[in-house]
């Protein structure tokens, strides 16, 4: 028994049950994220010196990481792009490129974060309040990256056999892994100058 | 979507990766410009608003998206900006009676 | 399952279910399981309360020494029982169960629009319920800084705090996987002819609730997520600069602010209120308009007001914070906005007094806690007004007379209609009726005794008694007027809890008996009550998906065979 509109639009909406459902859930994530932001205005505006993020931040490894993740977004969309051009080659190169990329964004943020902790004395989220914040956001969003590339590996990987059975469906759970990839990509443009920057 | 929209829809994509590129090197580059506090932030994240609305109108094809989800983001726009200014709104007005 | 399918095992039938129905009752069965633990919790605080420093009968021995509750303890009990009967209790009772039980049905869907999300859903708030109660066995004892939390005491707190928050975190989770599921179902399952003018009132407070905990609750996971990280790893988000604790300054950068928390918390917490009588309204106006048989006054102004309700409930929480020694223009946008809420339930609430008039009532066992609703509510609603107002909340913040209040709007408002509910969709749900003798037992009882409890609140919270004292306030000067009133209000809750056995007797006796064969008893006309054949229903809801031709309250239509005009039946 199948639910309706799991995979067709409704007529009315012109929506399959996924898509309306990935939205909605990236609204809460919205809020999510933005209960942090407010957090964050909320501290800085409640002290007097609110350090400036290059004192403690590399910006041109996070400029890097910010390249990294529109690339990965672009082949994201790549990707969806060739499935409905019935290229399943192409899906499967693309992809692979915005796994790369999501990796590259990760190995970055690895060192990044080991380099604060290298530091003499450490910068620990405990140190001030400012890197406490931006341990937070950027953690909470490098988690999100890795939930992201859990998914995409798999429907690069045994999740693409839907394809064969089912290939409308499958471009579905593309386009819809690309709406929260390009979230979180969304997310970092505003992390990087609020964070790094201003 | 017919296979035509599709390729067309390719190319926009490239160019707005162009434009994605470029705005992050303006905002690293405009970063470096003394603009005072005030003025750095405001230019910082209405460059940063741009970006995004690149990302969410092409990538995420808000541009040509159905009414449900339109509503669902503007109650959602709504309430963020509320959690976003009412709080420190509040805040700082506590802030001047001291 | 109908005939004919292979046999189902009970684990994957029951248990491991993605069906909504069943997913509906195991919500039911362990929310109604917390709220008895919950109540359990007080009636243990309400003996401390009655008679300070005296040994509590039967558990006592769990207690500490010499069987009398030890403040510290009495604190947690105090933490957990509003945490418990909102969190573990309440919400999903009103949601979790009911919601996933009747929206499909009332829409004309065969299930939800994500049965596996919708067990996921389930099984986190179980284990986020479970986590939650294991706070009781970590050394200290379970959170016990209230169910606020508040910082700085919350992130200094012991042990317990932790589990608490990361028990919040998987509550948070679960609503969130419920409520995407409830508003995409709404959207896209309602069956051919089913408009949105013609849901039932019930599935509009559903999908408001949803959109009030989709887009309320995260900002508390955020939150909690920041008080983790203070009590983990020694941030500094909450903590003020400079803070002594036991004479000690403590370790940490400072810089934070306290009151971030409480913006943070109450973002949530406010619409939260909503989200408890959200739903009651909508099971209200279903059972009120069945049973005066008549259409329900004004359906537009209800489902208007509602979502005006739900909007404004963003924009008000502040006045819970006047004592903060918030700035007047900020206080006064406040207290402008919770004018203006109220303004909607009233709405509400007329809309369906009115209803009543002139109806041929029937007054059944759900009729009567509907009824008992209306006063209840309105009470506790009334009660609110002075809270709103900066100039009254500096008096009463804090005291009893808040805790009558919202329990007012929470207990005999919200479970009252929930028993409603129970009572009235339990043919639904069994093919069996209830016994109305015991029903309206535990309605008159259950009524009696909640007033007893809440009302004296008003008075000791008038003369200024602290809601949090473990003494009852015995040994303070100010309480003596009103001290005796604690043993009135903890013989109330006893019996309170002892007319619950009406129910649970009820229950299982009605469990037990046949099947009446009715499809529809009590002659209603939402979609849920069409199908014809025997209750449970099987897997798939109906034999054939109905169309709808018909708004959901056309009661007494003139010219019409029966005194009612299905949604189904062209007409």
């Amino acid at each position: 028994m199948d639910i309706p509109f799991n995979v067709k639009e409704r007529p009315d909406t012109g929506l399959y049950n996924g898509k309306l459902g990935i939205w909605f859930f990236l609204a809460s994530e919205v809020m999510l994220f933005g209960g942090l932001f407010s957090a964050y205005i909320f501290l800085r505006t409640g002290v007097d010196n609110w350090p400036a993020g290059t004192d403690y931040l590399d910006v041109p490894l996070a400029t890097l990481n910010t390249l990294f993740l529109i690339s990965s977004s672009v082949t994201m969309v790549m990707s969806w792009a060739s499935l409905k051009l019935n290229d399943f080659k192409k899906y499967k190169l693309y992809t692979l490129i915005t796994l790369f990329f999501a990796f590259a964004f990760l190995v970055v943020k690895y060192f990044e974060y080991s380099a604060k902790f290298a530091h003499n004395p450490p910068y620990l989220p405990s140190t001030n309040n400012f890197l406490g914040i931006y341990f937070t956001m950027t953690g909470l969003h490098v988690l999100h990256i890795i939930g992201g590339v859990l998914v995409i590996g798999y429907l690069y990987g045994p999740g693409s056999k839907m394809w064969n059975s089912d290939p409308e469906r499958f471009t579905n759970r593309i386009e819809i892994v690309g709406l929260y990839w390009h979230f979180v990509d969304l997310v970092w443009i505003f992390l990087f100058p609020v964070l790094y920057l201003l | 979507m017919t296979p035509e929209e599709v390729k067309h829809h390719i190319k926009t994509y490239v160019l707005v990766f162009i434009a994605l590129a470029f705005l992050t090197v303006v905002t690293v580059a405009i970063s470096y410009i003394d603009l005072g506090v005030k003025g750095g932030i405001a230019l910082g994240l209405f460059v940063a608003s741009v970006k995004a609305s690149l990302v969410a109108c092409y990538f995420m094809h808000l541009l040509d998206e159905r009414a449900t989800i339109y509503w669902t983001l503007i109650a959602t726009a709504i309430s963020f900006l509320i959690l976003i200014f009412l709080p420190v709104g509040a805040f700082l007005a506590q802030a001047r009676i001291y | 399952m109908s005939e004919g399918h292979h046999k189902q095992s009970f684990w994957s039938k029951y248990i491991w279910s993605t069906d909504h129905k069943i997913i509906g009752i195991q919500y039911g069965i362990t929310s109604l399981i917390w709220l008895l633990f919950g109540f359990a919790l007080m009636a243990i605080m309400r003996y401390q309360l009655a008679y300070p420093g005296s040994p509590v009968p039967i558990v006592g021995s769990l207690l500490g020494e010499g069987g009398i509750l030890p403040s510290e303890m009495y604190n947690s009990l105090g933490a957990m029982h509003g945490t418990i009967m909102i969190f573990l209790g309440v919400v999903p009772l009103a949601f979790g169960a009911f919601g996933n039980y009747l929206v499909p049905l009332q829409i004309g869907a065969i299930d939800m629009a994500f049965p596996k999300l919708n067990a996921a859903s389930y099984w986190t708030y179980f284990l986020g319920s479970v986590i939650m109660v294991t706070g009781f066995f970590v050394p200290g004892g379970a959170a016990n800084s209230g169910w606020t939390s508040y910082p700085p005491l919350a992130n200094t707190a012991t042990m317990g705090q932790t589990v608490w928050l990361l028990g919040m975190i998987m509550l948070i989770t679960s609503s969130l996987l419920g409520s995407v599921n409830i508003l995409v179902t709404v959207i896209q399952l309602r069956a051919d002819g089913m408009t949105w003018m013609k849901l039932p009132i019930f599935v509009w407070t559903q999908f408001i609730t949803a959109f009030l905990l989709l887009l309320a609750f995260p900002p508390l996971e955020a939150a909690g997520v920041l008080q983790l990280m203070d009590r983990l790893i020694n941030t500094s988000f909450f903590m003020p600069s400079g803070l002594v604790v036991s004479g000690e300054v403590l370790q940490n950068a400072g810089g934070g602010s306290p009151l971030l928390w409480q913006h943070l918390f109450w973002f949530l917490a406010h619409p939260e209120v909503y989200v408890l009588i959200l739903p009651a309204f909508g099971i209200v106006t279903e059972v009120i308009a069945n049973n005066t048989r008549k259409p329900i006054k004004g359906y537009k102004s209800l489902v208007y007001a509602m979502i005006f309700l739900g909007f404004m409930s963003f924009v008000v929480w502040a006045h819970h914070m006047y004592l903060t020694g918030m700035g007047t223009t900020i206080g006064a946008f406040f207290q402008t906005t919770t004018m203006i809420i109220s303004i909607p339930s009233v709405v509400i609430l007329t809309a369906l007094l009115l209803s009543l008039w002139g109806g041929s009532i029937r007054f059944n066992t759900p009729m009567l806690f509907a009824l008992g609703f209306l006063p209840m509510f309105g009470i506790g609603g009334l009660t609110g007004l002075p809270l709103g107002l900066a100039a009254a909340d500096i008096h009463l913040h804090d005291t009893y007379y808040v805790i009558g209040h919202f329990h007012y709007v929470v207990a005999p408002g919200t479970l009252f209609a929930l028993f409603a509910g129970i009572y009235y969709w339990f043919p639904k749900l069994t093919g069996k009726q209830t016994n109305e003798t015991l029903g309206k037992l535990h309605f008159f009882t259950s009524f009696i005794c909640m007033n007893g409890v809440f009302m004296p609140m008003f008075v000791t919270g008038l003369a200024g008694v602290s809601r949090r004292l473990w003494d009852g306030g015995e040994s303070y000067a100010h309480a003596a007027g009103v001290f005796q009133l604690n043993e009135l209000m903890s013989i109330s809750a006893w019996l309170l809890g002892v007319a619950q056995l009406f129910f649970i007797v009820n229950i299982i006796i009605s469990l037990r008996s046949k099947k009446t064969g009715e499809s529809n008893p009590w002659d209603a006309t939402t979609i849920d009550w069409t199908d014809t054949t025997s209750p449970p229903l099987g897997h798939g809801n109906f034999d054939k998906v109905p169309t709808v031709y018909n708004g959901p309250y056309e009661y007494s239509v003139p010219g019409s065979k029966k005194d009612f005009l299905p949604q189904s039946q062209k007409g």
